[in-house]
C-alpha cells in the first residue's frame, strides 16, 4: 500500500533521514518508534510530502506521489498531529468538513459524512456539530482532528505522536478508539511515537529509527524476543520492566 | 460670523472630506493588505519594506501633503509628453499623501497579524490539502482579519484627522474651516471645522469596528449595517463628485487665496466683481501656501489671485540687493511674469502690504525709535516674532545685512498668533503686515524702512496664462479695480474682519456696493 524506496532529508548537508527503505502493507498500522531527531516525524511528513524528500521515492497504491501536486496529495492522506490544529475560527462541523469542501463535495454530502465521522469518534453529532474548538476537551479536540483527517475517506492515515499531550486515561480511551476505527475502516496506518508501550499496543509492526536509520522492523513479538542489537533491546527492556512490576503489586495484592 | 453662516458650509466640507478621506483608505488597503501579504511570503524583504513605511510615517504630515505639490508637478511635466495631464494640486496631492499616511498601520498589522497566525494551524491547513491560496483566504486572512482591522481602524483616524491640514495644498476639506477661521479670528469656524472631523473620525472608526465584529461574530446584521452605511458614504461622496463634473461643463473662474485675512477678502472681492460683471460662476481655492498658489496659477490650476509685487520679486525672482521705486518694481515684475511665466499682471489695486517692522507704540515712543536704524543698537536686548514664512525670507536677510539687525530670540508663528504675542509682551518686534488692521486697533507703531531695503509691496491681480484667451471679460471686470482700493481701506476692511468679525464675504460686498455708487 505505501511504499518508501531511498527516502532521504538533508538539511545542509546534515542528513536527518538517511536512505530509508520500508514498507507498509494495506490496512497495516506501522509505528515508526524512536527517540526525539531520529527522524521519524521528517520520515512521516514526506510521505504525504508536507516535507518535500531530497531523495527517494513514496509511493501510495502503486502510484509515485510526485504525480500529484502537495495539495492534490494530502487531501487523499490523512493527516493528524499533537497539536491538532483546529481552526479557532470554524466550528466542530467546518473544522471536519474542511477537505471534502477543498473538493467541492455538496454541502449535504459534507453535512452527512461529518455526522457520520463525529459518530465514529463518538461525539455526539447534535451537541458537538456547532461548538467552537475552543469550547472541546484536549481528548475531544483530537477526536475532532481524527475526524477531521478522515474526512475525505482516505485510504491512508498519517499520525504524529496525536496522543501525547493527553492525560493517561483519556489516552487510553483514544487508543482504544483508534484500534477500532482502523479495524472498521480498514485504514492503513503510519503511527509515529516515542512512547514504548503505545508502540506495542498499537502496531502490527513497528520500525525502529535512529540517526535517521532503521535500527529494526519487526512485529511487536519480534522486537520482544529477537532484538536487533544493544539499543533494541534496551529500548524493549522498559516496558519489560513496567509490566513486571505491576505484576508483582497483583501478585501481592491477590496473595 | 453667526453659526447658521458656518454649518451651511458643512456638508460641502464634510463631503470632500469624507471623499479625501474614503479615497485615501480604500487605496491605502488595496496598495498595504498585498504588500503585506506578499512581504509574509518574502520573509527577507519585510525589514525593508517594514523600514520604508515607517520612514514615511516620520515625516510630518503638513510637510508630507506640501511635498506632493513639487512631486506631481515633476511627474505632471514628465506625463505632459504622454499626453496625460495631471493637476499637481487639489485633490490629487491630498490622497496621494494621505494614502501614503495610511499605508504604515495597515501594512505592519496585516504582517504582524499573518505571522502571527499560529505555527500548529499552518501546518494543518497544509495537512488538509489547502494550496497556499486556500492557506491564506481561509486560514491566514480571517485569523489576521481582527488585527489588520486594528490597524485600519488607526489609519482612519489618522486620515481624517490629517485630511484637516489638505486645505493649503488646494484640497477643499473641513480644515478650510480651522485654517480659515486661525487667520480671521473666527473661532466658532475653527470648532465647527475642529468638531465635525473629530466626528467623521469617530464615526468612521465606529463603522469599521461595527463591520470588523461583524466578521469576527459572522454576525449577517452587524455586516449588513455597517456594509451599508459604508456603502451609503461611498454612494454620497461620489454621487457628490458626478454632479460637480456634470455641472461644471463650463468650469467656474477658479480664485486662489493665500492664508491670511486680507487675502480672503480680495478673493471675495474678485470672485464678486467677477460675477457681477460677466454672470460667470466662480469657485474659491482658499487657504493655499505661498508657493503653491504662484504654480497653481503658472500651471492654470486657478486663475486669478492677487500676490504683492515685492514677494515676486524677491522668492521668484530671487533678485538681490537694494529694490528700486515702486513703479520701477511693478515694471520689472510685470515683464519677467510675462516673458518667463505667461502669466498675466492685470493691474496694481492701489495698495501696498509690506512687511513691516512694528513694535509697541508705547515703547516706541519711550526708547524715542521711529525707524529700523533706531532699533538697531537696541535689538540684542528684544525678541522678534515673525509669520512662518518671514525669517527664511530675502528680506528678512537683507535686513540682517544691510541694518546689521540681531535680536535676542527670533520667535516664527501663526500670523494671527503674531500680534497677540507682541499685544501681550511676549514679544518685542514683529513682521506686521502694513494693511493689518490690528496695527490701528493694538495701538502697533511700524518702523520705517529708512534705508530701502523692503521692496515695495504692490498688491496686484495676477491672471493665468489660459485666462486672458478664453476669458478676456473676466480680465476686464478685474481690470477695473486697479487702483481701487487704497491703504486706509484694506487696513478698514482687515479690522472688520479681525477685530469687528465681519465674514470676508460681508465685508467684500460692501466695498463693491460702495465702488458702484462712488
Amino acid at each position: 500500500m505505501i511504499e518508501v524506496e531511498g527516502l532521504t532529508k538533508r538539511y545542509d548537508g546534515r542528513v536527518v533521514v538517511d536512505d530509508l527503505s520500508f514498507e507498509v502493507g494495506a490496512g497495516e498500522l506501522l509505528v515508526l518508534l524512536g527517540g526525539s531527531g531520529c527522524g521519524k516525524t521528517t520520515t512521516l511528513k514526506m510521505i504525504n510530502r508536507l516535507i518535500e524528500p531530497s531523495a527517494g521515492v513514496v509511493r501510495i497504491g502503486g502510484r509515485d506521489t510526485r504525480e500529484l501536486s502537495g495539495p492534490e496529495l494530502r487531501r487523499g492522506v490523512g493527516y493528524g498531529f499533537q497539536q491538532v490544529g483546529l481552526f479557532p475560527h470554524m466550528s466542530v462541523a467546518e473544522n471536519v468538513g474542511v477537505t471534502p469542501s477543498l473538493l467541492g463535495w455538496s454541502p449535504d454530502r459534507i453535512r452527512s459524512r461529518v455526522d457520520q465521522l463525529l459518530a465514529l469518534v463518538q461525539l455526539e453529532p447534535a451537541a458537538f456539530r456547532d461548538r467552537a474548538p475552543s469550547a472541546l476537551s484536549g481528548g475531544e479536540q483530537q477526536r475532532v482532528g481524527i475526524a477531521r483527517a478522515l474526512a475525505a475517506e482516505p485510504g491512508v492515515l498519517l499520525l504524529d505522536e496525536p496522543f501525547g499531550a493527553l492525560d493517561p486515561l483519556t489516552r487510553d480511551h483514544l487508543q482504544q478508539a483508534l484500534i477500532r476505527i482502523r479495524r472498521e475502516l480498514s485504514l492503513t496506518v503510519v503511527f509515529v511515537t516515542h512512547d514504548m508501550v503505545e508502540a506495542l499496543l498499537l502496531g502490527d509492526r513497528i520500525a525502529v529509527l535512529r540517526d535517521g536509520g532503521l535500527a529494526q522492523l519487526g512485529t511487536p513479538g519480534e522486537l520482544l524476543q529477537s532484538p536487533a542489537d544493544e539499543g533494541v533491546a534496551e529500548l524493549m527492556a522498559t516496558p519489560r520492566r513496567h509490566a513486571g512490576i505491576v505484576d508483582s503489586l497483583l501478585a501481592d495484592a491477590d496473595g | 460670523m453667526p453659526m447658521a453662516d458656518e454649518l451651511a458650509l458643512l456638508p460641502g466640507y464634510a463631503i470632500a472630506h469624507l471623499q479625501l478621506s474614503l479615497m485615501a483608505i480604500g487605496l491605502g488597503v488595496a496598495i498595504s493588505v498585498p504588500t503585506g501579504i506578499w512581504v509574509t511570503r518574502n520573509a527577507r524583504l519585510e525589514p525593508a519594506v517594514l523600514g520604508a513605511a515607517s520612514v514615511l510615517q516620520t515625516i510630518p504630515s503638513l510637510a508630507l501633503l506640501a511635498l506632493m505639490v513639487p512631486l506631481l508637478a515633476g511627474l505632471a511635466g514628465l506625463l505632459s509628453g504622454l499626453g496625460v495631464e495631471l493637476r499637481s494640486i487639489g485633490f490629487l496631492p491630498a490622497v496621494a499623501a494621505l494614502t501614503l499616511y495610511s499605508v504604515l498601520p495597515i501594512l505592519r498589522n496585516t504582517v504582524t497579524g499573518i505571522a502571527g497566525v499560529d505555527a500548529a494551524l499552518i501546518e494543518a491547513a497544509r495537512g488538509v490539502g489547502m494550496t497556499d491560496r486556500q492557506r491564506l483566504l481561509r486560514v491566514e486572512l480571517p485569523l489576521a482579519l481582527p488585527v489588520i482591522v486594528a490597524g485600519l481602524r488607526t489609519a482612519t483616524v489618522w486620515v481624517v484627522g490629517t485630511a484637516t491640514l489638505a486645505t493649503p495644498v488646494g484640497a477643499t476639506s473641513l480644515g478650510n474651516y480651522i485654517f480659515s477661521g486661525l487667520q480671521t479670528r473666527n473661532f466658532t469656524a475653527v470648532l465647527v471645522g475642529s468638531i465635525a472631523s473629530a466626528g467623521l473620525a469617530i464615526g468612521l472608526d465606529a463603522l469599521v469596528r461595527t463591520l470588523e465584529r461583524g466578521l469576527v461574530e459572522r454576525s449577517r446584521v452587524r455586516i449588513g449595517l455597517a456594509a451599508g452605511f459604508l456603502a451609503l458614504l461611498c454612494a454620497l461622496a461620489l454621487g457628490a463628485q458626478l454632479v460637480r463634473v456634470a455641472s461644471s461643463a463650463q468650469r467656474p473662474i477658479a480664485i486662489g487665496a493665500k492664508t491670511f485675512t486680507e487675502q480672503y477678502i480680495l478673493a471675495e472681492i474678485l470672485a464678486q466683481q467677477v460675477s457681477r460683471w460677466t454672470g460667470l460662476e466662480t469657485r474659491a481655492v482658499q487657504s493655499l501656501g505661498s508657493t503653491v498658489v504662484f504654480d497653481a496659477l503658472r500651471s492654470g490650476e486657478i486663475d486669478v489671485y492677487v500676490d504683492y509685487s515685492g514677494t515676486i520679486y524677491a522668492t521668484i525672482m530671487k533678485r538681490e540687493g537694494l529694490p528700486g521705486d515702486r513703479a520701477r518694481v511693478l515694471e520689472e515684475v510685470r515683464q519677467y511674469l510675462a516673458d518667463e511665466h505667461g502669466v498675466l499682471l492685470v493691474g496694481a489695486l492701489g495698495f501696498e502690504n509690506t512687511y513691516a517692522l512694528a513694535m509697541r507704540g508705547r515703547d516706541a515712543r519711550e526708547r524715542r525709535v521711529g525707524d529700523i536704524s533706531g532699533l538697531v543698537p537696541l535689538a540684542p536686548g528684544l525678541e522678534i516674532g515673525g509669520d512662518y514664512e518671514f525669517f527664511v525670507r530675502a528680506e528678512w536677510q537683507a535686513l540682517e545685512s544691510v541694518y546689521g539687525l540681531r535680536f535676542r530670540a527670533q520667535r516664527a508663528m501663526d500670523s494671527a498668533l503674531m500680534y497677540q504675542a507682541i499685544a501681550a509682551g511676549e514679544v518685542d518686534v514683529i513682521s506686521a503686515y502694513s494693511t493689518d488692521g490690528r496695527i490701528a486697533s493694538l495701538g502697533l507703531a511700524l518702523l520705517r524702512d529708512d534705508r530701502g531695503v523692503v521692496p515695495p509691496y504692490d498688491a496686484i491681480v495676477l491672471a493665468s496664462p489660459g485666462l486672458a484667451r478664453r476669458h478676456p471679460e473676466v480680465v476686464e471686470a478685474l481690470e477695473a479695480l486697479a487702483g481701487r482700493i487704497d491703504e486706509p481701506t484694506m487696513q478698514q476692511m482687515n479690522g472688520a474682519v479681525d477685530e469687528h468679525g465681519l465674514a470676508p464675504a460681508e465685508v467684500a460686498r460692501r466695498f463693491l456696493e460702495g465702488l458702484r455708487f462712488r
